[in-house]
């Protein structure tokens, strides 16, 4: 059942409008796939017909689920493993030096998905009750789509799901198995929250010491990227910490951010004069 | 240099699953049918991972690990034990028993290539 380039063109204006998504990238067989289950549901006879309901606007949810299906939600926990050990004895520890004074900590997960990038950061934290002990911690996922953000909530994953970047002693440690999957523990639950929120409006209230940003700023065009990168600064105080995926760069995408230190994936608000001279960054 | 992996299973059909997976990761393997064998090749090749199956004939996963663990070995490898059974109970007996961590099977190359990374192999 082929999907003519005419609705092609019409899913790829609605997916950036709505999301900063481009669809440019997709080939057409991966558009089909993601939207045939919702085709079969509500018997559409072609994909043609399926993105005519779509558009009709005659069920509002109808186009949410249609975007939630061409979104790619995959992610897993400790995800660039060298990266989370490079923030936590960098990034989090210039962070933690530098307030002191408060012991206040508001880290921010933007396009968290299902939540296993958010439990990872917690794992971090509650690994090392004496460094943060006296602390007061706030995680806060945030992602654009509803059922995700359900999911992250609920903190239950499968057999799959949790093998994919966890530790086994961290699964032993901070999960209780429950028939065929995992959920995760209380004492991590009580340290995250989560709650939708779409990158292209104003950020979540209040400021972020760290941003985790993380693989999906991929598919926006330059201009929503930067644009998106703007308003994640403007949440950010002046020695604030920025997180990338592995792969990304800010470079040529924004004025906003600079590399910090040196230190791979992690990056800085662009400021005139350095705060502290640059340090080696630990080998990854 | 290319790491090596010991892929120990009483299954061929698993045995060349996991080659070819392994091998798409760079790295050089060797295989081993049951526990005992894969003492011998420990002693022998001295692989960076051992990529254990639980339940085998002759020696089973748990038993090679204590065997292991009783091993002179300069350098001791890395053990992935591999189950179908997910078990918590299980899991622990076997991270007790000196597994570094464990995969369910059927498993996929990136799901692999995530616990080799945990391990320091990858
Ligand atoms: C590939 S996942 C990455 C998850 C995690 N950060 C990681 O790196 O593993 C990308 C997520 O970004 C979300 N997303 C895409 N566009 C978004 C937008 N405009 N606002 C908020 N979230 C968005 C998607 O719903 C998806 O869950």
């Amino acid at each position: 059942m082929e999907i003519s380039d005419g609705s092609v063109r019409i899913l790829a204006a609605l997916l950036e409008a709505r999301t900063g998504q481009q669809l440019a990238h997709a080939r057409h067989w991966r558009i089909e796939a993601a939207l045939r289950p919702l085709m079969a549901e509500l018997q559409a006879v072609s994909m043609d017909a399926l993105i005519s309901k779509i558009v009709s606007g005659e069920n509002a949810r109808l186009s949410d689920r249609a975007i939630d299906a061409l979104l790619n939600h995959e992610t897993f926990f400790f995800r660039d493993i060298a990266s989370f050990r490079l923030l936590d004895t960098q990034g989090l520890e210039r962070i933690r030096v530098a307030r002191e004074a408060t012991r206040r900590l508001r880290i921010w997960s933007a396009g968290c998905s299902t939540g296993q990038e958010v439990y990872t950061l917690a794992m971090l934290i509650a690994d090392q009750r004496e460094r943060w002990r006296g602390w007061s911690i706030d995680i806060v996922g945030t992602d654009l789509s509803a059922q995700a953000i359900e999911r992250a909530r609920e903190g239950r994953y499968s057999q799959f799901e949790i093998q994919r970047g966890l530790p086994v002693v961290q699964m032993l440690r901070r999960f209780d198995q429950i028939e065929r999957e995992w959920q995760v523990s209380d004492d991590l639950r009580a340290m995250v929250s989560f709650r939708t929120h779409n990158l292209l409006s104003s950020p979540p209230p209040g400021m972020f010491d760290v941003v985790l940003c993380r693989n999906v700023l991929l598919y926006f065009s330059a201009e929503v990227r930067g644009l998106v990168f703007g308003r994640i600064a403007s949440a950010m105080p002046e020695d604030g910490v920025l997180m990338l995926g592995a792969g990304e760069t800010v470079m040529g995408h924004t004025d906003h951010f600079v590399s910090d230190y040196e230190c791979r994936g992690l990056y800085r608000k662009r400021i005139h004069a350095p705060l502290r001279p640059p340090v080696e960054c630990a080998a990854r | 240099m290319m790491k090596t992996c010991l892929v120990v299973d009483d299954s061929k059909v698993i045995r060349k699953v996991a080659r070819h997976i392994l091998e798409t990761l760079e790295f050089t393997v060797t295989e081993a049918g049951d526990g005992q064998e894969a003492l011998d090749r420990c002693r022998a090749d001295s692989p960076d991972v051992v990529l254990l199956d639980w339940n085998m004939p002759v020696m089973s996963g748990i038993e090679f690990l204590r065997a292991l663990g009783q091993e002179a070995l300069d350098h001791r490898p890395k053990v992935i034990f591999c189950t179908t059974e997910n078990g918590i109970a299980h899991i622990r007996a076997a991270i007790d028993a000196g597994a570094d961590e464990y995969v369910m099977k059927p498993f996929d190359r990136e799901t692999l290539e995530s616990k080799f990374q945990l391990v320091g192999v990858a």
